[in-house]
């Protein structure tokens, strides 16, 4: 193949020659007709038509797709019978019928139910969502404070659309806005901060809880740590320095959070149970993940491990809570949570549900990066210890970016997964965006028999939304990433 | 550790204790075990002195007790009077069961129908099994189930007047008022022969596959067992003397009298967990059929099997062994995505043990240690069974 020959650029008589060439005999005979003259063979080509009409457009496209055989027209009109069924009563309720504004439940209830509208009136109540939009975002979250919230959410999406964008910039500086300094900014702006630190570790009998008291227990946990930093490189015979500094950097990190926790930034302190709606259902499902990421790591990690202690611990935790529904883990951390702390300690409603689903999602994280794992070739390994790497180097910087480049599909799906069960958590009494929706239907303000068919087609419509746009970004991934592999 | 002990020649390699690897492990291991074994310790301490400081009994001695709630649907004997929490337990798990095999045979049916549908060459086919596996799949579970349960069936006729479906009964807001089988003297007939066709058919099929395999020549093994199945009952339905009857619903004047009364929280329930998981399941069939390559057809049309055949003795086989997999995990979620009856009290094990029977006794370790453990006895029952389906079904190699 030196010569490159494109067949769309040939001329048209270049085309004719060669199909002449293909077909030798048929050229034999007529080189033998042709010796003598023959007035009746034309010599220059036809005009060429247009296609029959049963080979192109609407007509041909419609037979072949739609009528090609006796059962599939049956199948057709059958499916056009379905749609007819299905898409203009929807579209009559949600739009023709709709009702867009009011303040009450007249206009969303016929004369038999007290209402404004005609007997045969069968409508979205638009203007109850519209009514309820504020408390389906926020909950009770106050009117005034909701700046923060909106605030914590453009924070988020801002962050998180660059870093999701395979060709935008800055992705490490992005990677540790998200990680880092998020976390801590979205806590303050949604609690309020503040935070009441007095002290965990020392008796109270030695010293009265206080501030100073939680720093000086504090600092006894950064001692012990650095000490144990310093045991361990003795104990191998290395420098102790890198240890010591990687134990500091850490409790410094940790002090500058907690400072920053416990200052007075004078916003107000929002509790938990006035949180509620979408903010809720985000807050879950991002902390879920965030929390499930690197405990999957670990537990994956722990799965393929040859230590048997770890492997079989692993698994156990792994294959209960993939076992188990994640109704009765919520059951479990609302209920039986409790039990087991000891007495005096109370966890906030929000953080038991927060610890169950992380667990939950935590052991389906793992089987998915378990996957990535699985694979990386082993030479990739082989190689990394060739080069004198470390456990931790290796999975740091050979084994896990690959593998997690290899998974992102998966994690989106396994978010996916966990946004939709965080629906989950109005069982034990939550509101998430579902639970407030549901709990807005004892209103009697509104209460109409379309109140509950309008609500959750506009509760359908907002997880759809998210669900749908996720699923398509991780199809998007998944090309992206899968050129190699094409056949 | 070999390089080691060469250059240093004195026998002992010169490594740090804690830089070989194997005592490492050990180490660490011990550390987390240790951990652990704190973890559980302090949490069963703190347990047993919460229990005690707020009055609760521990054990299981519970079970014995009587329970004293009703249960609106039973497959076994309940009494609000005389039943125990331990059955309680039963009349919960039952009905767990009871919704999980209906909806896995009726996820099943969608699935398969849609997965096939999404490969049409009928183009409104196509896209309208394409609507229905976005849609479906992208809406949480529990909003379905609300959607079914309080927006679609409250759309049904009142009480008083209902649907008239004809020979399949009664429906209305009350629930759907099927015809019950009456089974008299003989009856016991038709399920004998019933039981024998199937037996019947598995041997035919054996005998006929290793004649096949033996001589070449086919047996016509699915119109043997339609009529082994089907026609054998019938037989034996006119032999016994019509034995079977049905009791049909008769409308009165608070709702329809007679018939078995199938509850709108079961039909609910039912159809969002089947519609869901369907959509799951299209996309393994889907995923399945696609997988098997294209030559597998063209060479077994070129072999002269027609394309019924191609799909049925090719296509389908090659297909089943990348789909049960993945189709074991969709029906293990099935099973545990039932649990979300709790929200519409449909009476299943979550809904009246962890949850009524929890609540009355406040024995929350121990009720929801046993729902766990349940549900997790199901999952790994399961997914053995699959497994060694599976392996039955695997590519068998050189």
């Amino acid at each position: 193949m030196v010569k490159k020959t494109t067949p769309a650029r040939k001329k048209p008589a270049a085309r004719a020659k060669t199909a002449a060439k293909k077909s030798a005999p048929a050229k034999k005979m007529a080189a033998s007709t042709s010796a003598v003259s023959v007035a009746y063979v034309r010599t220059e080509m036809l005009e060429e038509n247009e296609a029959p009409i049963s080979t192109h457009g609407f007509t041909h496209w419609a037979r072949t797709n739609l009528f090609p055989d006796w059962y599939n027209t049956v199948l057709t009109l059958f499916a056009i019978f379905l749609i007819y069924k299905i898409v203009p009563p929807l579209f009559n309720f949600a739009f023709v019928q709709g009702v867009f504004s009011g303040a009450d439940r007249t206009v969303c209830a016929t004369e038999v139910q007290g209402g404004v509208r005609s007997a045969d009136w069968f409508g979205g109540c638009w203007a109850y969502v519209g009514a309820y939009f504020n408390q389906f975002i926020y909950g009770r979250y106050p009117d005034t404070e909701q700046w923060r919230v909106n605030l914590t959410g453009i924070l988020f999406f801002g962050g998180l659309i660059p870093l999701l964008m395979p060709n935008a910039p800055y992705k490490r500086e992005n990677l540790v806005f998200m990680a880092l300094i998020y976390p801590v900014v979205g806590f303050i702006l949604l609690t309020g901060g503040h935070l009441d630190l007095n002290g965990f570790l020392l008796p109270d009998s030695l010293m009265a809880p206080s501030f100073a008291k939680f720093w000086i227990d504090f600092l006894i946990i950064v001692a012990l740590m650095v000490a144990i930093a310093y045991a361990a490189a003795r104990g191998s015979d290395s420098d102790p320095m890198p240890g010591i500094k990687i134990a500091l950097a850490i409790a410094g990190g940790l002090a500058v959070i907690l400072l920053l926790f416990s200052i007075n930034f004078g916003l107000e302190h929002v509790e938990t149970e006035r949180w509620g709606g979408l903010l809720v259902t985000l807050v879950i499902a991002v902390t879920g993940i965030a929390a499930s990421l690197p405990l999957g790591i670990a537990l994956a990690l722990g799965r393929r491990s040859e230590m048997p202690i770890v492997k079989f611990l692993s698994v156990v935790f792994i294959e209960f809570w993939r076992g188990v529904p994640l109704i009765t883990v919520l059951f479990m951390s609302s209920v039986m949570l409790p039990l087991f702390l000891p007495e005096g300690v109370t966890f906030d409603k929000l953080l038991r549900a927060l610890i169950g689903v992380a667990l939950f999602s935590a052991a389906y994280m793992a089987e998915v990066v378990r996957g990535g794992l699985q694979a990386i070739p082993k030479g990739q390994y082989e190689g990394a210890q060739a080069l004198g790497l470390n456990f931790g180097q290796m999975m740091r910087m050979i084994v896990l970016p690959q593998a997690l480049k290899l998974v992102i599909p998966g994690i989106v799906n396994t978010f996916i997964g966990l946004f939709k069960d965080t629906t989950l958590v109005l069982i034990i009494g939550l509101f998430d965006f579902l639970g407030q929706i549901q709990s807005s239907f004892t209103d009697p303000t509104w209460a109409s028999p379309v109140q509950s068919l309008t609500g959750y087609m506009f509760a359908a419509f907002v997880y759809f939304c998210f669900c749908f746009g996720m699923s398509r970004y991780s199809i998007f991934m998944e090309n992206l990433l899968d050129t190699g592999h094409k056949r | 550790m070999a390089v080691d002990t060469g250059i240093a020649g004195d026998g002992a390699p010169k490594v740090a204790l804690l830089n070989d690897p194997k005592i490492r492990g050990l180490i660490f291991q011990v550390i987390l075990l240790a951990i652990v074994v704190w973890l559980a310790y302090t949490g069963i301490q703190n347990m047993f002195a919460n229990l005690r400081a707020a009055n609760i009994a521990s054990g299981f001695g519970f079970l014995e007790r009587n329970a004293g709630f009703a249960i609106s649907q039973s497959l076994i004997e309940y009494s609000q009077a005389t039943s125990t929490y331990g059955r309680v337990f039963w009349v919960g798990f039952l009905n767990t069961i009871m919704i999980a095999v209906i909806g896995i045979i009726l996820a099943t049916l969608i699935g398969f129908t849609v997965g096939i549908a999404r490969l049409s060459k009928n183009w409104v086919i196509r896209k309208l099994a394409t609507v229905y596996v976005e849609t479906l799949r992208n809406i949480p579970l529990l909003l379905q189930i609300f959607i079914w349960y309080f927006a679609v069936l409250r759309l049904l006729p009142g009480r008083r007047e209902s649907w008239d479906l004809g020979i399949f009964g009664q429906m209305n807001i009350s629930g759907w008022y099927a015809p019950k089988p009456i089974f008299s003297d003989g009856a016991s007939l038709i399920s004998w022969a019933l039981l024998f066709g199937i037996v019947a058919t598995f041997f035919i099929h054996r005998w006929a596959r290793k004649r096949q395999e033996a001589t070449g020549e086919q047996f016509p093994v699915f119109l043997t067992a339609l009529g082994l199945i089907l026609g054998l009952p019938l037989i034996a339905y006119f032999v016994a003397g019509m034995p079977l009857s049905f009791e049909y619903p008769v409308a009165g004047n608070f709702g329809p009298k007679g018939g078995a009364r199938l509850y709108p929280e079961f039909i609910g329930l039912l159809l969002a967990l089947s519609s869901y998981t369907a959509t799951f399941i299209a996309e393994i069939v889907r995923a399945g059929i696609l997988a098997v390559s294209k030559g597998q057809t063209e060479a077994s049309l070129a072999l002269g099997l027609r394309s019924g055949q191609a799909l049925r003795l090719v296509i389908i086989p090659q297909a089943m062994r990348i789909i049960i997999p993945p189709l074991t995990s969709q029906y293990l979620n099935l099973t545990k995505n039932s649990s979300l009856a709790v929200a519409i009290a449909f009476p299943d094990l979550v809904s009246v043990f962890a949850g009524t029977a929890l609540n009355q006794t406040g024995q929350a370790v121990e009720i929801l240690l046993m729902t766990m453990l349940t549900y997790l006895g199901l999952s790994l029952l399961t997914s053995a069974f699959m497994n060694w389906f599976n392996q039955r079904m695997a590519l068998v190699e050189r």
